[in-house]
Formats: C-alpha cells, structure tokens, sequence
C-alpha cells in the first residue's frame, strides 16, 4: 500500500476541479485539498508515496508538501484507526466536564490518548478547541461534530459506532443546534419575512 | 431586549430552510443589483457611515479597511482579492460556525458586495478543516448562487464578474490570523508574514487583498439594505450595531445570540443564558471576548457593558465576544493553565520568544495551579508575560500573555494562598 499511490479517476476529477479555483501557476494553492482527498483515498493517512505523487501533481517540492503535512493537525502520516476520535480539551469544554468526556474514552476504549485499538476501530486523540463552545462539552468523529456530551452520552456513541451504525450529528441531548437547551427565547416567530 | 426583526441572522439556530428559497423569504438577495449600482464609494461611504467595527477580535472598522484598497485606474493590473477568515478557532468562539451552516447565503451575498465595493473578482472563504459540514453548507448555498446567476459572470445583472470559492484549512489556530492564512491559502505553511507590507498592498499573490471576518461580511448586505442609520441605533457611540455573542461555560443554558451592542454583561448571560449557574453571586470571573482577553472579576462583571471600548476600560477586550462563564467552583488557575497549554501548542514556532516563552508560561502556569512554587516566580512569570508581548510578528504572543496577567491581576492572592498552603502542608509533613 505504501509502495506507489494515484488518484482514482473520480479524485483527479476532484482534484484538477480544485486547482482551478486557484489562477493559474498557483497550483500549489491546492495542496491543502488535494492533500485531504489523497488522505480519504488512503484509509485516512498520507504515506511517504501519497505525498510524493501530490507534490508531482502541483510541481512542488516534496519536502514542501511534507512540511504542509507536519505543520497540521488534521494530516496523518501514520495509519489510523477507521474513526478518528477528537476529545477537545481546551478550557470551554474543560469547564464543562471535557475531562470525563476522555476519561469516558479512555475506559471504554481502552487505550490511551494518541493510540489506536487492537481492531484498529478507534484512534484517541485531543484536540484543541473544535468551535463549538456552547454545545460543551463535545468531540469530533471523524468528520462530524458530537456535542452536548456526559460520560454515558460518550459511551453510547462509542458503542454505536463499534456496531457500525451512523449515530445522528450534532447535540446528543436533543437540542436545537446552538439555541437554550429549554427551546430558542428569541426568534420565536415564524420566519421573519420582509423585516429587511 | 432586541426585537426579532431587528435581528440580522434570522436562522441562527437553523430551525428554517438554510437554502437559496429560504434565504430569499428571509430577505437575503433582494435587490442587491441596486446596491452595487451605488458604485464602490457609494457601497463603501454606507458601511464607513454604520460604524460597523470587524466582528473577528480587533474590531477595526470595516468600511475604512474596505477603503484601502487601491482604486480604478491608480492599479497596476494585479487582480485584487476578498478573503474572508472563516478559520474560526478562538477559543470560547462558535458564531461564525451557525452562519455558516444555517445562513450562508448571507456570506455569500456579502463576498459579492464587499468583493465589487474593493475591485475584487474573486473571493476566497478560507474555513477551518474541522468544520467539514459546515464547509458542505456554504458550498451548496455557492452553487446555487451561480446556477441563479447571483454569483459568477455579471453577478445579479450588475455587470460585475464575481467567483467565490471555499478553501478548507487542516488544523492551526494560527491561520486565523491574516498573514497565516494568506500563507496558508497559498499551500505553504501557515505562519505570518512581517508586516508591512499589508495585504491591502501586498496580500493573497502578492496583490491587493482585504481579509475580513465571516459576521462582518455576512452583516453588509443587511446595512446596505436598512441603511448605516439603522444600525447605528444599536449600542453606544463608536461601538455600533448588532452582534452574535457565544455564551458558555458555567451559566444554565449555554446559546448563541444576536443581540444589540453596549448590552449589559449582567442581563446578557441572565436573559439568553438562564443565569450563572447557582445563581449571580455564585459567579467568580467572566472571559469576555475568547480565550486572548484577560478574565474579569465578578465585581466587574456586575456592571460592564459589552462593546470595545467598555472592555478595553476595564484592561480587557470585546474581542469575538465570546463569554466564558466561570462560577465560584472553577479551578481559577487551571482554567488559565489550560489555555497556556493551548497556546503552547498552537504557536507556529517561528518567532523565538512565542515559541519558548509559550512552553515556559505553560510549564509555569502549571506548576502554580499545584502551588508548586515559589511567591516570587509570580512576578518573574508576570515579567516573561512583558517581554513574550509585543515581541512576536503577529499577536499570539500577546494572547498567550493576556490571560495571565488578568489572572495575577485579579487573584494573585489565589496564587499565593496555594503557594503558602503547599509549604505549611509540606513543613507539617515533616
């Protein structure tokens, strides 16, 4: 798998649509996206050849690809778990019981934070404040936001993605996005029309 | 309280249709031909007239910077570029992330106006990788921009050709800030340029370039439409307008809101919020404006208004106005601790006193919420504080060193107390 890496017909597709939203002779503009496509190609991390063939791509250098790899957070290059499990730490969630949220993981999981499960389902990471603040605390799955959580919210999460379903997104508490948990207190009338 | 139909984001919590259809009912697109048939300076006088100060954290005003931008005729030929900072990562701060997912077509008609007011063609959205749905929502609502012919090749009938794209970061807080991410969006790594040039000069390839936040946008079309002296109605004098607050941490019902400027701190978390958790007096300190402003004590927090210059009175700062609440069971230490644990990690490395000063206030910062330390390490940690500000290239130096100087401002005693109760408790053990 690390021997050679192209892109499937359908990802270059993808990848020459998003060099040209960049002017010409600026392809390395689309280092960042192509970088993620080839990632979801490879089982969710870059190898040595992935980032080899990107810089062939975009006439780059390899080692300024690399140095793009090593300088973000959402870049592997080393294989992860299929769910990639992001407990943010920072203080809002903190504040709000984001230490029993790893714990939670932790237990549950049974591995510590930067390893990834024997069944190579899970990879535990934290990670730094994720944006959604007033839905503490949170994590980030893969893709998705899981908010509103508590230890048992957690582990049922967890639980329901080991037996490969699709938990539902966003608040796991049931509220309505980023409004009061008791129900919106403001915009309460039917779509405002014509206000503007 | 501010009246529902003064609100500019209608669909802030995504209760109706965040498409083209629903956009439109709720106003958006409506007549946007007429303002750009008011010329750039007509577009830019309105917003310089509205007082409307950027909504990321520095709160310069908008219309001024949108007025830096070379004008016709005095240009060189380089093409100039909108980029609007979407790399929301503050923490404490999650507004830019529901108008994005739930009103972006509220962005997207402000990239064209603000894009056409500064002799831009294209607009670039650079939003944070980790918000991958919301990025999904403001690529749909672009789409059917240009399939109605909003954006794209004579944008809404003006004339004026208009691409916006969406550019998604990978992880690092420190592309929000303007240089990073201009770095960034060029595929290098992000980490800020020397200043001047500034990018109104020399931004996105080299050519002319203004980077504003997601709420600053996404508020232009709504004052172009009611007018600069709508907006000036709301909040104090050099503070105007609307804005989205983030309320979190210790209060009963954490949300997002918009409300008028110049609000009290007091009724903002009591009316939105449900309160301090335990009620008022149960409250210890309030971070106003995201995690880079100094903490304020609860006897602060009794009176203050939330605007700029309020906060900036009492040696703090409106900043994203993001409110973290902090109740008395908050371990004070370590919830400052924790965010220069986040700096930490988050400086680039590229300016020395950034990147050591960071890991030592950290290490420190630690070492004091055990109280495993000496009293006059306060001072010399307040001293690091002073020489890590004002050192760096761009301002996460000063950021890393706010939090801690509100903290030794406002509860050094707590730092000593933990201090002397390490050494009695040591000497008793004895």
């Amino acid at each position: 798998m690390t021997e050679s890496f192209a892109f499937t017909a359908e990802n270059k597709a993808k990848a020459d649509a998003y060099i040209a939203r960049y002017p010409e002779g600026r392809q390395a503009s689309a280092v960042m996206p192509l970088l993620d496509l080839a990632q979801r190609q490879g089982d969710g991390w870059l190898s040595q050849a992935a980032i080899e063939y990107i810089a062939d791509y975009l006439g780059m250098a390899p080692i300024r690809v690399k140095e793009v790899v090593s300088f973000y957070t959402m870049y592997f290059d080393q294989p992860v778990g299929k769910h990639v499990v992001w407990v943010c730490g920072t203080t809002p969630c903190w504040l709000r019981g984001g230490g029993d949220i790893l714990d939670a993981c932790r237990e549950t999981l049974g591995i510590e934070l930067g390893k990834t499960t024997e069944d190579g389902l899970f990879t535990l990471l934290e990670q730094e404040c994720l944006g959604a603040c007033v839905n503490a605390p949170m994590v980030q799955i893969g893709d998705h936001y899981y908010e509103d959580l508590d230890r048992e919210k957690m582990v049922a999460l967890l639980d329901a993605l080991r037996r490969g379903e699709e938990p539902a997104i966003g608040s796991q508490a049931g509220r309505q996005t980023s409004a009061p948990a008791s129900g919106p207190k403001v915009l309460l009338d039917v779509e405002p029309a014509g206000g503007q | 309280m501010l009246r529902d139909t003064d609100r500019v984001f209608t669909n802030l919590y995504g209760i109706h249709d965040s498409g083209l259809d629903g956009a439109r009912r709720r106003g958006d697109w409506d007549g946007t031909k007429e303002i750009l048939a008011k010329g750039r300076d007509g577009i830019v006088d309105e917003m310089k007239a509205s007082g409307l100060r950027g909504r990321g954290g520095a709160g310069f005003p908008a219309g001024l910077k949108w007025s830096f931008m070379p004008k016709d005729g005095s240009g060189d030929g380089r093409p100039h570029y909108l980029v609007v900072n979407a790399d929301e990562s503050e923490p404490g701060t999650c507004k830019d992330r529901d108008i994005m997912r739930h009103d972006p077509h509220k962005l997207v008609e402000g990239c064209l106006i603000a894009g056409f007011a500064m002799g831009a063609h294209a607009g670039y959205i650079y939003i944070r990788g980790e918000f991958y749905d919301e990025a999904q929502s403001l690529e749909r609502a672009i789409t059917e921009a240009y399939e109605a012919g909003l954006i794209g090749p004579n944008a809404c009938g003006s004339g004026w050709d208009f691409d916006l794209y969406v550019h998604r970061g990978a992880g690092a807080y420190i592309c929000g800030e303007e240089t990073a991410l201009l770095e960034s969006l060029e595929g290098k790594k992000g980490q800020p340029r020397l200043k001047p040039p500034f990018p109104a000069n020399a931004g996105l390839y080299g050519c002319p370039t203004t980077v504003n936040n997601v709420e600053t946008i996404a508020v232009s079309p709504t004052i172009m439409r009611r007018g600069a002296s709508w907006f000036t109605g709301f909040g104090r004098e050099n503070n105007h307008g609307t804005k989205l607050f983030c309320i979190a941490g210790h209060v009963n019902e954490p949300c997002n809101v918009e409300e008028a400027m110049s609000i009290p701190l007091r009724e903002l978390i009591e009316k939105h919020a449900g309160g301090v958790r335990g009620g008022w007096d149960n409250l210890l300190a309030v971070i106003p404006g995201g995690s880079s402003v100094p903490l304020l004590p609860k006897s602060t927090c009794d009176s203050v208004l939330m605007d700029f210059d309020a906060l900036r009175e009492v040696k703090s700062g409106l900043g994203t106005a993001a409110v973290l609440v902090m109740d008395k069971s908050t371990d004070i230490v370590k919830a400052i601790a924790r965010l220069s644990k986040f700096y930490m990690h988050e400086s680039c490395g590229q300016c020395t006193p950034c990147r050591e000063g960071t890991g030592w206030m950290w290490r420190v910062m630690e070492r004091l919420a055990r109280g495993d330390a000496s009293i006059d390490e306060i001072d010399m940690l307040l001293e690091v504080t002073y020489q890590v500000e004002g050192h760096t290239i761009c301002a996460l130096g000063d950021a890393a060193a706010w939090p801690i100087q509100g903290l030794i401002r406002h509860f050094r005693p707590e730092l000593e107390r933990r201090i002397l109760e390490r050494q009695t408790g040591a000497a008793a053990a004895e």
